[in-house]
């Protein structure tokens, strides 16, 4: 049994259909990316997963049981956590609040404060700052760690690398495998393809509302993957 | 001199009576964003409900307000999940309206329910004892006990906010609903608890205000425009600013008072539109960065 698997997940904002029916699945201790141009899907596909976007009950399945159209506040107590675009921290809570804001849901795991301060040390140093007064890299670290908090199965990621600088980037990405060796699942949306081939097992490229291609980043070939990015 | 010092005393512990009343705006507006209306009527109505109570039986009215505050609460709670939720969304006009029909109905209610006659709560001795301080100096002990409430119902909701996963979740419901619901937490009833608070506070600020002064259906907007102006001298988002804010509208509207019988009230207007001009955020305002 997949740990998700998705059947035919719609999405509509009013008449505007930004999703035709997504099929996919990630695997227990995989990690999944999913590439595409802007403006693709992939954010509102992240956001049905999660309880934020409308979606039918049969169409997402979360270790089995079906939870699509669950309340988002449910969602995050099954395991399955967020990192939304843009990051979205609290302004007037400081990190550390922030990270145990994250905990709300108070789910059994091995995530705490002491083992995320280990993971990004920096985040330990600024602990009383206000979240949003830490650098853009730092501020990700927060919102993952936020996350993580949760003791999810499932960890969603929306861009993370978006706006940062590629040693940044290298230091965030750098977290995945202690992540992972949590038995935390990983599903990244990435617009950088290269970063995408790198970290995931298994790979997904939307294209206007529709998975376009799909398979392991060292069977597809470089054509392929423009065709199914770009559309030409 | 000791007559000014006395004015501004009076006017410092009238200020807890407007905090009280100001405390469950600020909650509401700075949890959910809701400006509640009917804020003032409601408090009439918590002092009306004491009052229903109080003088068939007999009771001491400190006692009915342990009874009456947690059950306003209750229907706080209860208000915001089945009705005033619905109200909330971009759009900030329908809380406004829902919540002046609220006003409407509640003053009528009270109307035929209590006619228009003026009513209070005796407390006895109490309402009239005084603690002397030397010279010519005397504090009362009904205010002194309602600034030492004030006091402590603002610093129990300040830990609230700043040391408790409650708080927390309020403060980030408050920053951003949506990403909220990713941590867990749910917003409706978040709101629910938030109105709940707001709404046991101002049942304490009714039943003081009954214990104070004569009451009568129709009082609840006046509240309400002390308690806003109140909230904004002290600045959103500030529990203790609203506490000053209360004071420096009760100091003024005291020192009015003093100069001419009919100026108290509107002393109080000019120092709000006073700092509204100096500083339009209030006076401790937290500042954002957003
Ligand atoms: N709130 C909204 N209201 C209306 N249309 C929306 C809304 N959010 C997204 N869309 C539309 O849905 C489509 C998919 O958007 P989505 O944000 O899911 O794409 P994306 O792949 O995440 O893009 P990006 O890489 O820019 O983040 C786009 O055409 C977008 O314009
Ligand atoms: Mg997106």
């Amino acid at each position: 049994m997949s740990l998700l698997e998705t059947r035919g997940v719609t999405a509509f904002y009013g008449d505007f259909q930004a999703l035709y029916g997504i099929d996919m699945g990630v695997e227990e201790g995989e990690t999944v990316a999913i590439i595409g141009s802007n403006g693709a899907g992939k954010s509102s596909f992240l956001r049905a997963l999660c309880g934020l976007q409308k979606t039918a009950p049969d169409s997402v399945r979360f270790g089995g049981d079906a939870i699509g159209g669950l309340a988002a506040h449910h969602i995050v107590g099954l395991g399955l956590a967020m990192v939304p675009e843009g990051r979205r921290l609290f302004p007037s809570l400081s990190v550390e609040e922030n990270l145990l804001v994250g905990a709300y849901s108070k789910r059994p795991g091995p995530w705490t404060l002491e083992r995320l301060y280990a993971l990004f040390p920096i985040l330990g140093e600024r602990r009383h700052n206000p979240g949003t007064a830490l650098s853009g890299g730092q501020q990700q670290m927060v919102a993952i760690g936020r996350a993580l908090m949760s003791n999810p199965r499932l960890l969603l990621c929306d861009e993370i690398s978006l706006g940062l600088a590629p040693v940044v980037i290298r230091d965030i990405y750098a977290a995945l495998p202690g992540i992972k060796a949590e038995g935390t699942s990983v599903l990244v949306v990435e617009q950088d393809v290269g970063q995408a081939m790198k970290v995931a097992d298994r790979l997904y490229c939307f294209q206007e509302g529709r998975v376009s291609l799909a398979g392991r980043p060292g069977e597809l070939t470089r054509e392929q993957i423009s065709l199914a990015y770009f559309g030409v | 001199m000791t007559e000014w010092i006395d004015t501004l005393m009076q006017g410092i512990l009238l200020g807890g009576l407007y905090s009280l009343f100001a405390t469950g705006l600020a909650l509401s507006f700075g949890v959910m964003r809701m400006i509640n209306i009917a804020h003032g009527d409601f408090a009439i109505l918590a002092a009306f409900a004491a009052i229903a109570v109080v003088e068939p039986f007999g009771l001491n009215p400190f006692v009915v307000l342990l009874v009456v505050a947690p059950l306003m609460g209750l229907f706080g709670y209860l208000l915001q999940r089945t009705i005033l939720n619905r109200t909330l969304g971009k759009d900030i006009l329908p809380p406004l309206l829902v919540t002046f029909g609220f006003s409407i109905i509640i003053q009528n209610l009270l109307l035929v329910t209590f006619s228009a006659d003026t009513r209070s709560l005796n407390v006895g001795e109490l309402g009239t004892a005084s603690i002397a301080l030397g010279g010519d100096l005397a504090v009362g002990v009904l205010p002194l006990i309602i600034m030492l409430a004030a006091v402590a119902v603002l610093g129990a909701l300040q830990w609230l906010f700043s040391a408790t996963p409650l708080g927390r979740a309020f403060r980030a419901a408050s920053d951003d609903a949506e990403a909220a619901q990713l941590m867990g937490i749910d917003n409706r009833h978040i709101y629910g608890l938030a109105m709940g608070i707001a709404m046991a506070v101002v049942a304490i600020a009714g039943v003081f205000l009954a214990i104070r002064a004569n009451i009568s259906p129709a009082d609840g907007p006046a509240r309400l425009l002390y308690a806003f102006e109140a909230v904004i001298i002290g600045g959103l988002g500030s529990l203790w600013g609203t506490l000053a804010g209360g004071m420096i509208l009760g100091v003024a509207q005291a020192v009015g008072l003093k100069a001419d019988p009919g100026w108290g009230i509107l002393a109080g207007h000019l120092a709000f539109l006073a700092v509204l001009a100096v500083r339009p955020n209030g006076l401790f305002a937290r500042t954002r960065d957003r």
